[in-house]
């Protein structure tokens, strides 16, 4: 890389307000993220109209934040990117709006990212991404495998049926009286109890590569309420271990599988979902014991959840690719990959 | 004084470039498209009519609302992330006083947006010229209640709504006093009197902090203040991390 570029980078796609300044794609100078979470635990959930009002407060805030911390003006820098999909319309409509006002202000190419691809690039700040490879994706709206032949290309070979991996935590966390959102909370709780209940595997042995977790989740509650009625105590830790075991068996067995159908280079593993510790380790083990040349990147701890600089360093590669937007850019709330499962056979 | 005017309150979207309270240029549309796609290629296209530049403009003035909050939403986020990076001015002109100047005559009159289930956005004010003086609050209020609050005021009104037809037959079946409306030609919201509003206006708005005048809580803050009167931890619902 010859030159520098600075990218700013806006995030508001669900319930957090995030701006970044990113250096050359993988150096993050700021990362300033406003959490509402405190917010919408009151509804136990996202109330997207709350959540827009939210960010409309955090915005401009957000903006200058970041590029004082950063310590660049807005003469330096070179584009400004944003997540212009998928995510909650009113919530991605103010990052969209901020993000062409300011482009429009100060001459800047404007940068339109696709939120999961952002997800992915989190990886970059661990290292570089090469190619092939594959991004298990996990979060809140989404889980689903994502193959990249090369740079910015995209195709999803496997995805959720039903819910996505951190929705059924979340709905399991309230029945089990947990606060939202309870990912960490049950998290937490599996590694102090056991797999006693041997909660269903759904379709880890269906030949392709997609998931489903709402069965899981019927059995899950079925289980507490039957318990309930007889008033029987279970243990807590051993419902969190038996539900998380469900879920990471059924997800590392259909990565392993893809990982095995496809050459790759690299496995990178992103999305909120992906700073669950029990999923980590068990991939971890898992590959490391059936593949010598595999390289597992996991996107930073703290770079799971929303962020601006994973914005930005998807940002960067899109700008390299000539990806730019012109001011009539509109929020896409449900913006996704192409459905290619073919891409592995 | 060079002003940027912007609205997106409702249906409409209108722009305006002003030289003080002197129309240069400006651009109204009344299609049900997107804001978000409109605004800011309207403004460019507004700014190259009037041929000022963007960095020559001293302030900018939005509608803050009432309106559709989502609409709101878009010229509120553009004006004040415009404001805070020219460093310029920022004010906000309510989305029902901007209709006030499309009455022909002066004396009272009362703008209002359809707000659903017999309810409206509405507001009172007396014209006097192009000086615009409040008298009811905007507030979100039963149609009925309004009516009964321009009996109360027992003065000749001129209603501003493209949406009076609708509310036609309550109001003859109510009202006691004299009443005009707009009609078609002046109902639509147009940018040059929001810009004119905004350039008589003394107080600025803080870039930071701004939002719009939504004039009602989300029906799950409500819900949850029911059940937790005694909470005002409202700051602390958002927190920066980083």
């Amino acid at each position: 890389m010859d030159q520098t570029s600075l990218i700013l980078a806006i995030e508001s796609s669900c319930d957090e307000t995030s701006v970044a300044v990113v250096k050359n794609g993988d150096i993050i100078l700021s990362n300033v993220i406003a959490t509402q979470i405190n917010s919408h635990q009151r509804f136990g959930g996202v109330v997207p109209e709350v959540a827009s009002r939210h960010h409309i407060e955090q915005i401009t805030i957000c903006i200058e934040q970041s590029l004082k911390q950063a310590e660049i003006s807005k003469e330096e820098l070179d584009a400004v990117a944003v997540t212009y999909g998928p995510g909650l319309v009113g919530a991605l409509l103010i990052g969209v709006s901020a993000a062409k006002a300011f482009a429009f202000a100060n001459n800047l190419p404007l940068i339109p990212v696709n939120h999961m691809i952002g997800h992915i690039y989190a990886a970059r700040f661990v290292k570089p991404i090469v190619f092939p490879s594959l991004a298990l994706l996990v979060s809140g709206g989404h889980t689903e495998l994502v193959y990249m032949p090369s740079e910015n290309e995209f195709k999803i070979i496997g995805e959720t049926r039903d819910d996505a991996a951190g929705e059924a935590y979340d709905k399991v966390g309230r029945v089990m009286g947990l606060k939202y959102p309870a990912g960490k909370a049950i998290d937490e709780l599996a590694h102090q109890g056991q797999d006693t209940f041997h909660f269903p595997r759904a379709m880890e042995r269906e030949d392709n590569f997609d998931f489903s977790f709402s069965g899981l989740k019927s059995a899950f509650i079925n289980t507490v309420h039957h318990a309930d009625q007889i008033n029987e105590e279970l243990s807590k830790e051993d419902l969190a271990a038996s539900f998380q075991q469900s879920v990471i068996d059924v997800i590392a067995a259909k990565t392993v599988r893809a990982c095995e159908k496809l050459e790759i280079k690299q496995l990178i593993l992103a999305g909120g979902v992906a700073a669950n510790r029990g999923l980590r380790d068990t991939l971890d083990r898992e590959l490391s014991e059936k593949f010598n040349n595999l390289d597992f990147v996991k996107a930073p701890l703290e770079l799971c959840g929303d962020n601006g600089a994973m914005i930005g360093a998807a940002g960067e590669m899109l700008m390299r690719h000539q990806v730019f937007a012109d001011m009539t850019l509109n929020a896409d709330p449900s913006l996704e990959f192409d459905w290619e499962p073919e891409a592995i056979k | 004084m060079k002003i940027l005017a912007m609205d997106t309150s409702n249906v409409a979207l209108s722009v305006a470039v002003l030289d003080s309270e002197q129309l240069l240029a400006t651009q109204t549309t009344n299609i049900k498209r997107n804001h978000s796609k409109q605004l800011m290629p309207i403004i460019s296209q507004t700014l190259a009519e009037a041929g000022v530049a963007l960095n020559e403009i001293d302030r900018i003035v939005v509608a803050e609302g009432p309106g559709s909050y989502t609409g709101l939403r878009i010229a509120v986020t553009t004006a004040k992330t415009l404001a805070l990076t020219l460093n310029i001015e920022l004010v906000g002109i309510s989305s029902l006083a901007m209709l006030v100047l499309n009455a022909p005559q002066d004396g009272l009159v009362v703008p209002f947006f359809d707000a659903r289930n017999g309810n409206v956005f509405a507001g009172i004010y007396e014209k006097n010229g192009e000086q615009v003086v409040n008298v009811m609050e905007d507030q979100h209020v039963s149609f009925e209640e309004l009516l009964a609050k321009i009996n109360e005021l027992g003065k000749p009104v001129y209603f501003v709504s493209s949406q009076f037809e609708q509310f036609r037959k309550i109001i003859e079946d109510t009202l006691i006093v004299v009443a005009e409306h707009s009609g078609n030609l002046n109902s639509l919201p147009s940018a040059h009197a929001l810009g004119i509003l905004g350039y008589q206006k003394q107080e600025l708005e803080n870039v930071y902090t701004f939002v719009p005048a939504y004039l009602r809580v989300t029906e799950a803050e409500r819900n949850w203040k029911e059940k937790h009167p005694n909470d005002e931890n409202r700051e602390s619902y958002v927190r920066q991390i980083n």
